[in-house]
């Protein structure tokens, strides 16, 4: 494994992943046109070990596809994936076996993850049994090392437990230990704490937190900017199957260019109530990624938009007017 | 003044299969003013869903419930569905949890619409169709859509509709349990600007419901924060932030991320709240709270007044005032 430090361990460029859209009996004999989903069209990161980024942005907006076919979960349309150096995108599925356990995911919802009538400790233990890992005795020790990463402590409280004895929370740990147990370099977390309560949030991010500290490479997926500005180190906003914003986490909040960064930003609501903003709200909604409209694709709802920004696509780029290099934006005003 | 709504002592209790009982909201009291935006605010689990139906009379069979809700000083739980059903949905209405997935997909949204106004008596008819063109454009939707089916609405234009079909009986009091959980935040900036025009311009008294700290923060002028079946604290928004008198309700603050608050460390509570089938000894918040001290497990701290229209359950405040200099 090699662990050069400033050289990213995941780097996607130009990734699409579309998908067919019905066209009905009518439609097909009609020969009406073949419509595709574009969910993820064209999106280029990268992402360093003891790094978080997160992938933000509305329903729709492609982020959980992006995820899912960086870990070849869905047909890739285009596009480059390296992880570790090695060009993924191509490799068959018994190629990939071996990388499958370097790259883990914890799904968004902890009641539907875990199989019902798995005790805890075989549901962590099953990735090990897959991949046909260690002794009985090893495994049981990986399990309960996996639980304690997972802040599941004692691991012996736990291990014999099944997933209705728990709480959400609890849960979701355990989701998160079956993902650790083979020691993975990247970890997705989709969502991750979406389903539970407010008080048990930050226990599961902190987690996350402290694996990013010691090395896990983790891009989060979330919809929720209160929580991607509190954790992550990088934040990539998407829109219509693209990132439009990309940078380190205070600037990109701080010193968002983009106008859908900024709108998005004004609505979020603050706890303090002596804290309300005039929320810039996008009227109508997000159109959807089968008509991506030309040009800029955010052009119909921008309230910045100039007539050029009806035919020309802008690329990612550095604005004028941001502070760190490493910030940008995919918009022609700024 | 007799506030519009006061609700007093309300207990509800669930009888479960098992021959137990849960008792799900615990003595709940707080009032309302007409045209107030008020938050009912806590996690799953701690009876803000229930409390509000019970104001509907939905309640299922196997609950019974004490205490009283006085609608402009008439207690309309004095004789059960006999005296609430004459409010139902003409004074006081309810936009439910998923409202907005829970249109029937077989009929058009107008005249799921038109159904409570035929119901109720308010309206029949060509009048009734012309109301609900003019709720469907006030809530922001064009009027002939009132002839299209719910899947022809994306969520944010079913929600708009759910709250439509709230409002066909003109209610006084409008009830919306989390009304924007399932949508995105753009979503939810335009439905919570909805619900607020709809409060001013119709004199509406609003009840959000709602998990989310910052949404209360942003709509409410004053909230309840509810805790275990109980009432922990209420204030005026600005005061629970500011100068909160519960530990429960400054530490669900600290758990909450803020988009500006980068250098803040967010923690989560913890442990879990106490099961409700079992009775309670002392405040139901001390195994998890950072200031518990001797009474707290032994005695149940009484909602008290600390300010101005703002009541907390919680013996520091007796505590500390004894130790303040009058």
């Amino acid at each position: 494994m090699s662990t050069n430090g400033s050289k990213p361990l995941l780097e996607v460029e130009g990734l699409h992943a579309r998908y067919p859209v019905g066209r009905g009996i009518v439609g097909t004999v009609s020969r009406a046109p073949k419509l595709e989903v574009r969910a993820v069209d064209g999106v280029s990161f990268s992402l360093k070990r003891g790094e978080m980024l997160a992938l933000v942005g509305e329903s729709g907006c492609g982020k959980t596809s992006t995820a899912q076919s960086i870990l070849r979960m869905i047909e890739l349309s285009g596009g480059s994936i390296r992880f570790d150096g090695e060009e993924i995108s191509g490799l068959s599925a018994k190629q990939l076996r071996p990388l499958r356990r370097r790259m883990q995911i914890v799904y968004q919802d902890p009641y539907e993850s875990l199989d019902p009538r798995f005790r805890v400790g075989a549901t962590i233990e099953e990735p090990l049994q897959v991949h046909g890992i260690g002794s009985k005795d090893d495994r049981r020790e990986e399990v309960k090392r996996a639980l304690e990463l997972a802040g599941l402590t004692p691991p012996e409280l736990y291990i014999d437990r099944y997933p209705h004895e728990l709480s959400g929370g609890q849960r979701q740990r355990v989701a998160i230990a079956a993902s650790l147990v083979l020691h993975p370099e990247l970890l997705v977390a989709d969502e991750p704490v979406s389903m539970l309560d407010v008080s048990v949030r930050a226990g599961i991010l902190s987690i996350l937190d402290e694996l990013r500290d010691n090395g896990l490479a983790v891009l989060m997926i979330t919809h929720d900017l209160s929580t991607a500005a509190h954790y992550a180190d990088r934040i990539a906003v998407m829109y219509l199957g693209r990132i439009v914003e990309e940078g380190p986490t205070r600037e990109v909040i701080e010193n968002a260019q983009h106008p859908y960064t900024r709108a998005l930003l004004s609505v979020v609501p603050k706890r303090d109530p002596r804290d309300r903003g005039t929320p810039q709200i996008l009227r109508g909604e997000t159109p959807n990624s089968i008509h991506i409209p030309p040009g800029c694709r955010f052009n119909p709802r921008c309230p910045m938009a100039i007539a050029e920004c009806k035919t020309v696509d802008p690329e990612l780029r550095r604005p004028a007017a941001s502070r760190d290099p490493e910030h940008r934006a995919a918009c022609i005003r700024v | 003044m007799t506030p519009l709504l006061a609700v007093e002592d309300l207990n509800i209790w669930f009888e479960l299969p098992n021959g137990g009982e849960l008792h799900a909201v615990r003595g709940v009291s707080f009032d309302l003013e007409g045209g107030e935006r008020f938050g009912l605010v806590g996690e799953s689990g701690c009876g803000k869903t229930t409390a509000m139906l019970s104001l509907m009379g939905l309640l299922p069979p196997n609950a019974s419930v004490s205490g009283e809700v006085r609608l402009e000083g008439e207690n309309i739980l004095e004789r059960g569905e006999e005296s609430v059903s004459p409010h139902r949905w003409s004074d006081i209405a309810m936009v439910f949890q998923g409202a907005m997935n829970a249109f029937n997909p077989v009929k058009t949204v107008g005249s799921q619409i038109e159904e409570p106004m035929r119901l109720h008596g308010v309206a029949e008819g060509r009048v009734a169709r012309r109301q609900v063109e003019e709720l469907l454009e006030r809530v922001g939707i064009s009027k002939d859509r009132a002839a299209r089916y719910p899947h022809e609405f994306s969520g944010g234009m079913r929600q708009r509709a759910a709250i439509a079909m709230a409002l066909a009986c003109e209610p006084k009091i409008l009830l919306a349990d989390e009304p924007t959980t399932a949508l995105d935040v753009m979503v939810q900036a335009q439905i919570l600007e909805l619900l607020g025009s709809l409060a001013s311009d119709f004199n509406l008294a609003l009840i959000l419901v709602t998990h989310d700290l910052p949404v209360v923060a942003q709509v409410c002028d004053r909230a309840a924060v509810m805790y275990a079946g109980e009432v922990a604290e209420a204030a005026s928004t600005d005061a629970l932030f500011h100068t909160p008198r519960h530990p429960y309700t400054r530490l669900l603050f600290a758990a909450t991320p803020d988009l500006h608050a980068g250098g803040e460390r967010v923690a989560s509570i913890p442990g879990a709240p106490p099961r409700l089938d079992r009775p309670i000894v002392g405040c139901p918040f001390q195994p998890r709270c950072d200031r518990a001290f001797a009474p707290c497990p032994i005695e149940t701290p009484l909602l008290k007044s600390v300010g101005e229209r703002h009541v907390a359950a919680c013996h520091l405040n007796d505590h500390v005032r004894e130790a303040l200099p009058a």
